[in-house]
Formats: C-alpha cells, structure tokens, sequence
C-alpha cells in the first residue's frame, strides 16, 4: 500500500512558502502569558481548592465525600456497598485501593495482569486511585498506569475515585505539570481528564446520566 | 438531480416555513447562549484566553510542515501506524485495509465528522459490515439514515415523540417519552456492541505533535469505549488538528467545551498515545491513525483564508447564527454546517457549486464574535463572493454594477433616483404583495418599509444652515 506522507508535507511546505497576509494575522496578544491568569480560578488554598471542588461536583452530579483517614474512607465504601447492594467490585493493586477496599465483603474482580471484560462489565463498581484531582473543573485525573486500566473507571456503573490530601491540585496547568513530571520518561497509552458521571444532552438538551460509562461517579479525598 | 443552491433554496424555504421546527430550534440555541454566558463568566480574562488559543492555533497552521512529522514520528515510535491520505479514496482505502487484514466484521464508532466527510459508514455498509454509531446523537441519525444536523448536536432537530417512534420502529423498544427512558435504551444496545466489536473508530480533536497522543473531548464515555475495548483502534483525524505542546490543552480544552456546549469542562477529556503498552493490563492491539488532507492543503494555499483551519469545531458559531437559526442544518448539504461551513465547504468542495453559502448570510458578524480562535469568519464569508464574483462574475451583474457606480459618482442621478424611488413606492402602493408588483420576490417574505421622510442630504443640508 502506498503511503503518501511525502506527497501530502510537499504540498504543506509548499503551501507555507507563502506567508500568511498580513492583513488577516491579526491576533491580539493576551494581556499577560501566565494561563493561569485568564483561566477560570483554581484556589490559592488548600481549603480554597476543596471548597471549590465540592461546588463543581455538586453542579457536576459528583458525590465527593472528604474523610480523614483511610479507615474512614473504608467505612464510606462500605455502606455505600450496602446502600446500592453491590456484589462485586472491580478494583487494581494500588496501595489506597487496597487499604479502603479492605472491608469490603464482596468479591473483587483485580484487573491486574488482564481480565475478563464481560466479567467486569458485571461488576457495581469500579474503585481506582488517581494521580490527580482538579479543584479548577472538579475533575479526576487519571492513566492507565494509576488507575488500573482503560476500563476499570468507565466500564461498571459507578465509579469510585480515591484520592490523597496532596493530589488535590488547582488547575490544569498544574496537572498536565505532574503528568509530565510522572510520565515524559514513558508516556501511558491512555490519560483521562474525567469531570463528572458520563452524560448526554443530546435529546431535547435534557440532562442524563450514564449514557455509555458510568450512571454515579464518586470522589473520595482521603486526609 | 437538483444543485446544491437549488436543493438550499428549497431546503431553506421549507424549514424557515415550518413555524414549530423553528421555535424548537430557536429555544434550544437560546437554551445553549445562557448557559454559555454564564461558564464564560468564570474565566478570569475570557478574551486573553481567547486571543492564546487562537495563537496557539496560529502557530501550530503556520508550522505545521514541521509539526506534522513531529506527531507521526512520536505516534510511530510508540507503535502506531500511522496513514497518510491525500483525499477520501485513500483514507476509505486505507481503513478497510486494516479492517480486512484483521478479519473484522463489526465496527463500533465514536463521533467523528471527519469520516462522515469521506462517507466511511456508507463504504463500509456497502462492504457487508456492521458500522455503529455509538454517540448518542450519531446514533439517533444513523438509524433514521440522515447526516448530522449540527456537527457538534447531531439529534438537535428531533423531539423525544420522533426518537420514541424511531426506536420503537427501528429496537422493537418499549413506548417512552422519557429522555432517560430513550437513553438508556440506546445504552443497553451500545453497551454489548462495545465488547463484541472487533474495531473502534474514533475522530480527534486535537493531535499533540510533542507526545504523538490524539485527544478525545466527550461527554457520555462511548468514545472511551470504543477506544478501550476493539482490539483494533483506528483514528481519522484532519491534518489541521495538530497542536505544539501537551500543555497547549490546558486553555485548549476548557475553551472548547465553554464556546461548543457551555460546559466547563466536558466530561471526558482524553489523550491516547498507542496500542497497550508492556505492563497494561487493557487496550488495543494495535492503534492506527488516518491523516487525512483532503484539500485542506489547497485552503492552506490561500494567504488570506487559511486561518479558517483553525477551526477546533465546537460549533459556537452555529449556535448563533442567524442562518442557521432559520434555515436548520441539513439545508447546508454539507459535513460541516453554520458559518464555518460557509467558509470552508467552498475550499474543500469546490467554489462555484457552494458559493451559495456564503451569500446566504446576514453578515452580522456574531459568528465572529463567539468564535474561541478569533476566526474571522464574516470577512472570510465577504472573501468567499469576492473571489467567486472575481471568477465567475456574470455579465448581467457587471452590467449592474456598472450602472450602480456610474449613478453613485453623480450626485445630481443618484437624488433623482431617490426621488423617483419615494414616489413609485406611494404610487405601487395598491399593487403591494400581489403578483403585479415588480418587488413581488423581495416582499413576498419581507416588509418593505416607507422611506423616511426626509433623505440625509435634506437633514444635511438643512443642519448646515
Ligand atoms: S469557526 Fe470558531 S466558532 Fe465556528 S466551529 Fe470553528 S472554532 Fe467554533
């Protein structure tokens, strides 16, 4: 099969030989260079960021519960287990994973080292960590290297994210930050931003919940 | 087989006739302007934002000989296989090879204008494979064999009674007015499709050239899916969706859900660079993307219009358009509808037959206002009836024009003119609105107002004093 990569940058290049007209170039310079300061705000705080976290997951239909250690995170698992009447979870090895799944008493389904997709596609829940959370959108940030997976957090009804106190970051900027900090050595093949449960408008612009991945997203901040 | 200018004039007189279809729309777009407003408000500096963006655009159109090889080298050292087309014929080739060479006989697909620009779903059906649309919306049309009517709201022109009926025709469904009830519906099919598929195609929204990574922007999660679970994932993705650097998408992404939907942010942002890696536990075998050109070189030719590929397609434009308003989304006949469609279809079309477009404009300039790159879409439209006027410019148009500039550079003419215009309004004033009337066209469908009372030259003259 021919591949015409040179034929198509030929006419690129040729193309481009031309300047643009002046007449038309006509941007106008930002005020500063700092996205941060033109981008919706972020919190300057930590308090600040958890407040505005909670304001977009309450306009985003997010369930953010905070708690204080990860035997409270444990408890919270739990009766939302009872609550929804869960008999499997999904869940991956993933030090926080483990320590809020502890006390769950229905049976896990690890996708650690593959799995049987029809097999998660049952399952109530898929819990994950995260690398990040983003107080500027209420978003989760996550990757198949930390989040156990593609599937795991948009397969099963609901996903559970867990996150640390300090993985509570202001802004994107700040997130594509630690992503390139984590990962520029060995990109994941797949990076996230998630904000919200999946949802469409797409009849009569009426908002509705669980179109194709998960109907309930729950963020857990642990510490 | 009609024109595409006599298929719009029919098109446009029906749907701007159909007083129901046009309050839906209406309300909806309305609905859409709100929401918008106010997720515009909490940025800090909105139109700093905006002018990086388009920036970021500009520099990545203007670079693009070099960025292009950038992102195909990264997205080939990660393992991808990476396809260039020149036009339709061979992308469509190019993706049924790969779907041959795995054996594959259900395709599972995630929103992406750009094959419905090289008619893939159509190919593929004629091959005897079985093609789902698995957003909501494309889903919605797909079953009742209609384009997209908006490029970012494909369903925007049905009201839950016509899907009610259509899935109930079409998915033996339970009768339900429901939106809930109807998307759930569409869940349950999709939801096995995604497992069974053995190839997912997917758009892009953007090509990052530093990483070699596509991103996806969605909010239901079927492009997850459909990336996430086909052993084969294949992306078609226009040449102009490179951008420079990861990083660019922090101010790109926001900006395109605030201008596309009014969202924030939308609910998934997502950037995939290659098949599954050693040491991940899911994800395609193998991840190809199909880099198509398809005359997008021929609008980068032009100095003047070649910013229009800035375009990142989130459909605020649209979304305030007067034209579209009245006249709906299939009346364009083309992929991409609104103003940007009107600047763009004649590039990638072909001028002569698609002129129409751009003549089919009020000119008010809220396209350009709303557009989150800063194209400068109504001029573009003006440029677009210069150069086809320049082209092809009929005699009896020229002759007008003559007479037009030599009445305009004699002032003595042009108040007469003005004058005999006032009295043959009084005077055609018991013929008005019936077919006697040489205005009968014009006024059929618009007021023509009384003259003023006074012409400016009169108030002018009359001040002087
Ligand atoms: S031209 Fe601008 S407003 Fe219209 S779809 Fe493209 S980016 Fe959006």
């Amino acid at each position: 099969m021919s591949d015409h990569r040179e034929a198509i940058l030929g006419r690129v290049r040729e193309a481009l030989r031309r300047p643009t007209d002046p007449h038309v170039r006509s941007t106008s310079a930002p005020a500063t260079s700092e996205p941060r300061a033109w981008l919706p705000a972020g919190g300057d705080t930590h308090d600040d960021r958890v407040a505005l976290f909670a304001e977009w997951s309450d306009k985003l239909k997010t369930s953010f519960i905070t708690v204080a250690d990860e035997s409270q995170a444990a408890g919270e698992l739990a009766r939302i287990a009872a609550e929804e009447g869960w008999t499997s979870v999904g869940v991956h090895t993933d030090p926080l994973v483990q320590a809020c799944t502890g006390q769950l008493t229905v049976s896990q389904l690890s996708t650690d080292g593959g799995y049987d997709p029809a097999e998660l596609e049952k399952c109530d829940a898929g819990i994950t960590a995260c690398d990040a959370l983003v107080a500027q959108t209420g978003s989760v940030v996550l990757t198949t290297a930390s989040a156990g997976g593609r599937a795991l957090s948009v397969l099963p009804p609901h996903h559970v994210a867990i996150a640390r106190r300090d993985q509570l970051l202001p802004d994107l900027p700040s997130a594509y930050e630690l992503l390139r900090q984590r990962y520029a050595a060995a990109w994941p093949s797949f990076m996230t931003i998630i904000s919200g449960p999946s949802r469409t408008g797409d009849i009569e612009r009426i908002l509705v919940l669980g179109a194709h991945g998960p109907k309930k997203l729950t963020v857990i901040l642990v510490g | 087989m009609s024109t595409p200018l006599e298929q719009f004039q029919h098109d446009a007189a029906q749907v701007a006739g159909d007083g129901d279809q046009r309050q839906f729309l209406r309300s909806s777009l309305s609905g859409y302007v709100t929401t918008r407003r106010g997720t515009q408000g909490r940025f800090q500096d909105y139109t700093s934002a905006r002018a990086a963006a388009a920036e970021i655009k500009w520099n990545a159109i203007e670079n693009l000989d070099k960025l292009l090889p950038q992102f195909a080298d990264n997205l080939e050292a990660r393992g991808v296989k990476v396809h260039w087309c020149r036009n339709g014929d061979d992308a469509r080739k190019a993706i049924l090879g790969v779907i041959h060479a795995h054996g594959a006989k259900s395709i599972v697909k995630s929103k992406c204008m750009t094959t419905e620009e090289i008619h893939l779903n159509e190919l593929l059906e004629n091959e005897g494979f079985e093609v789902v649309e698995s957003d909501l919306g494309e889903f919605i049309v797909q079953l009742r064999g209609e384009a997209p009517y908006h490029f970012v709201f494909p369903a925007m022109h049905l009201k839950r009674g016509a899907i009610n009926k259509l899935f109930k025709e079409k998915l033996k469904s339970a009768d339900t007015d429901d939106p809930e009830q109807l998307t759930m519906i569409a869940r349950e099919v999709l939801r096995q499709k995604y497992l069974d598929a053995d190839v997912g195609i997917s758009g892009a929204n953007f090509g990052v050239a530093e990483t070699g990574m596509i991103s996806i922007t969605e909010n239901e999660g079927n492009a997850r899916l459909t990336t996430a679970m086909p052993k084969v994932h294949i992306a078609v993705m226009g040449i102009e969706k490179v951008i420079p650097k990861l990083d660019d998408l922090a101010l790109l992404l926001p900006l395109l859900a605030t201008a596309g939907t009014g969202q924030h942010l939308t609910g998934y942002n997502s950037q995939l660079g290659g098949p599954r890696q050693a040491g991940e536990v899911d994800g395609p075998e193998e991840m190809h993307v199909v880099l198509l050109d398809n005359h997008r070189t021929r609008l980068l030719a032009d100095q003047e219009q070649r910013d229009a590929l800035r375009c990142i397609r989130c459909g605020a434009c649209l979304n305030v358009c007067p034209i579209f308003k009245n006249v709906g989304g299939h009346t364009y006949g083309t992929t991409y509808q609104g103003p940007i469609g009107s600047v763009i279809t004649p590039h990638l079309r072909g001028l002569s037959s698609w002129k129409h477009l751009s003549d089919s404009s009020s000119l008010c300039g809220a396209c350009t206002e709303t557009c989150p790159v800063q194209i400068d879409l109504h001029h573009h439209l003006l440029r677009n009836r210069r150069n086809s006027a320049q082209k092809q410019g009929g005699v009896l148009e020229s002759l007008q024009m003559r007479i037009f500039s030599f009445v305009m550079r004699r002032p003595w003419l042009y108040g007469l003119g003005g004058k005999l215009g006032r009295i043959g309004h009084v005077l055609s004033r018991p013929i008005q609105g019936t077919k006697l009337d040489p205005l009968y066209k014009w006024r059929a469908t618009r007021d023509f107002p009384d003259p003023a009372a006074k012409t400016f030259k009169e108030q002018w003259k009359e001040r002087r004093r």
